[in-house]
């Protein structure tokens, strides 16, 4: 390449710079404002004063209620999380290894779910775990009588919801890195003497850890954002940090405060990502994205 | 090492007949290779031998034993993959050990088995790097050095030149020859490229859709080939439809409208039997261009494909197309050159005509 005209180290950011132009329009300065309306003052329903003043920040720090709920996002998500990597891992690895010739059709299954609206399907485990739902009324038609715990409503449902639909992310994540694997790496570790389980754990497993990896980060980082989920499927204890968002700013009409809020949750999710990228490797997830 | 053997081993895949009633067996120690074109059913042997696919009958049987039902991992088989197949998260290191772990062999045994294997391939002191850190050629050393460490009964090659580049080829079927020699490993060798089968093999199956069409020692499957598919396949070579309109009891005499009356050794025509029509084959190079008027069918010369010391001729004898490859004698005929062709009957094989014809 002879290019007299441009340093070719210029030609990246050149190439780069419509996307970070909309990036910082769309995203950082809004995100600017959000941190500077975090020192604002409300005193009253949706009236708020501009200040300098830790007001906010403080009540974050001091009432625990917050601090409850900042545990409870992180551990939900980490239960969906690894739930969704036990159970996606499964179809994910049927999808590669099959033989079938209409794989793309699995494929097609796969993303079906996404042309319905996310919230309809969340909604549609009402009608399978509530009172009137499908369930209760198999019990009935069975002649066993209504259930006998409350499964509507409880963290279980949101459990629930949460892998319905954050399970396809999972599965084609793991998918597109066991998509790339050899497919003689695993009839070579068999001749050599390995069983079928030791030829997954030695050779497959290992080298789709980093679609795992990825599609874990990803579960997670939405999971710790939701907060439809918790509002429709959950009962009035199984609230995120998402949650304290919408009240604070939706029903509160307290910005100042929803602002704080929304930091502090991009904060604690972008740090997951920054010391998950660090402790897995970028270019490990870069790959899997990829 | 032991010697493999196949009776009536069968697969088919759906309709489709890939491997029909091949009965062949390994001697122990041989090198052996499946020969034929792509899809001949050459590969399902070896893939069947291994484990990987299950026979529809048949039996496939390692020194006495038979191991239809034997799991893969127990076959205690060498396989070597076409695209080497190496653990590419393991370093070269681990890649060679990873048999030796199923094997019980004494953790002080392995650093060594290991250096041992890669002097045997000739790479020594890489046992720390990673196989995408290895060029091809290297890649395939390692390969065989995997499969060769857990000191298998059976090294099974599955194409494993036709990745890499044209003379690295040629240097690895020499080396991999020596190696094969140097442990003595019973060895099947799966190609389709006909002159790694000849400088390899002790001895070779030739198949074709499914069928085994001719077993023997590289010469006899070169010279005296069974059938006119082998013929074609290995070497250039020029089939004519001829009339048997003789026999004695050295030779059959073949008539064909280009050559007349040629007598073909018996020797040279075992596979024949008492058929009235029959293919007399000649290899493009035992057929002599001489100039125009010496004894032999007239023939004109259609194109030259010099290639330094000989050249080959493609050439026409009435209607027929036929090839010849002559060692250049100062300079080559011409292209529209008229010449006289003669061939030497001890050199032609009478064939039966294909079977589908």
């Amino acid at each position: 390449m002879s290019d007299q005209s441009l340093p070719a180290d210029r030609r990246p950011w050149i190439l780069l710079s419509p996307a970070l132009v909309f990036i910082t329009l769309l995203v950082v300065i809004p995100m600017a404002f959000i941190l500077v309306y975090s020192f604002y003052e409300n005193i009253d329903l949706a009236v708020d004063v501009p200040a300098f003043q830790f007001g906010n920040w403080e009540e974050l720090l001091t009432d625990s209620y917050y601090h409850t709920a900042i545990w409870k996002t992180l551990r939900l998500s980490f239960i969906v999380t690894v739930l969704a990597a036990v159970l996606g891992y499964i179809p994910a690895y049927v999808i590669a290894m099959t033989r079938y010739r209409h794989k793309w059709l699995l494929l097609l299954l796969l993303i079906l779910p996404f042309w319905i609206s996310f919230i309809i399907r969340t909604l549609s485990w009402i009608h399978i775990f509530g009172n009137q739902g499908a369930l209760n009324g198999l019990m009935n038609l069975l002649g066993l009588g209504d259930l006998p715990i409350q499964i509507m409503y409880t963290e279980f449902t949101v459990i629930v919801g949460f892998i319905h639909v954050f399970l396809p992310y999972m599965i084609l994540n793991i998918y597109v890195s066991l998509e790339g694997i050899d497919t003689n790496l695993e009839p070579a570790a068999r001749t050599l003497g390995a069983t079928p389980w030791q030829a997954f754990r030695e050779v497959t497993l290992p080298l789709s850890l980093p679609g795992l990896a990825a599609g874990s980060l990803l579960v997670f980082v939405l999971t710790g954002g939701s907060y439809v989920t918790p509002l429709i499927l959950g009962g009035p204890s199984d609230f995120l940090f998402g949650n304290l968002v919408y009240d604070a700013v939706v029903t509160e009409l307290n910005w100042p405060m929803g602002a704080t809020l929304s930091f502090t949750l991009l904060f604690i999710l972008g740090s997951v990502v920054v010391i998950y990228s660090r402790f897995m490797g970028m270019n490990q997830l870069a790959k899997a994205f990829g | 090492m032991a010697r493999v053997q196949l009776v009536d081993l069968r697969k088919t895949f759906g309709a489709v007949q890939a491997v029909s009633r091949a009965n062949v067996v390994f001697e122990e120690g041989s090198f052996t290779t499946l020969l034929g074109p792509s899809g001949c059913g050459k590969t399902t042997i070896l893939r069947m031998v291994s484990g990987l696919e299950t026979p529809t009958s048949g039996d496939i049987l390692i020194g006495d034993k038979r191991i239809n039902d034997v799991p893969i991992h127990k076959r205690n088989l060498g396989l070597v993959f076409q695209n080497y197949a190496l653990f590419p998260h393991r370093t070269i290191g681990e890649n060679i050990a990873f048999g030796l772990k199923y094997r019980d062999v004494p953790k002080e045994d392995v650093a060594r088995k290991i250096k041992e294997s890669l002097d045997i391939v000739r790479l020594p002191g890489v046992e720390d790097r990673y196989p995408s850190q290895l060029s091809g050629g290297q890649q395939q050393r390692i390969a065989l050095a995997r499969a060769i460490v857990i000191e298998p009964d059976v090294l099974l090659l599955d194409e494993p030149l036709s990745a890499l580049d044209a003379n690295l080829r040629e240097d690895m079927r020499v080396e991999l020859k020596a190696i094969q020699d140097r442990i003595g490993v019973t060895s099947i060798f799966v190609t389709h490229d006909q002159s790694e089968a000849l400088a390899m093999s002790d001895k070779i199956i030739v198949m074709s859709a499914g069928q085994v069409e001719q077993i023997g020692t590289p010469e006899e499957v070169y010279n005296r080939p069974a059938s006119a598919f082998v013929a074609r396949f290995l070497g250039a070579s020029n089939l004519l439809d001829a009339q048997v309109v003789g026999r004695d009891k050295n030779h059959v005499v073949l008539e064909t409208p280009e050559f007349g009356k040629t007598a073909v050794p018996l020797s040279h025509a075992a596979t024949l039997g008492q058929a009235e029509r029959a293919k007399l084959m000649i290899r493009a190079e035992k057929l002599t261009l001489g100039p125009k008027g010496n004894s032999g069918a007239e023939a004109v010369v259609e194109t030259v494909d010099y290639q330094g010391q000989l050249a080959r001729y493609f050439l026409r004898v009435g209607d027929t197309q036929m090839q010849a490859m002559n060692m250049i004698d100062e300079k080559p005929f011409l292209a529209g050159e008229t010449v006289s062709l003669s061939l030497n009957p001890n050199a032609c094989s009478a064939l039966p005509e294909d079977k589908q014809e």
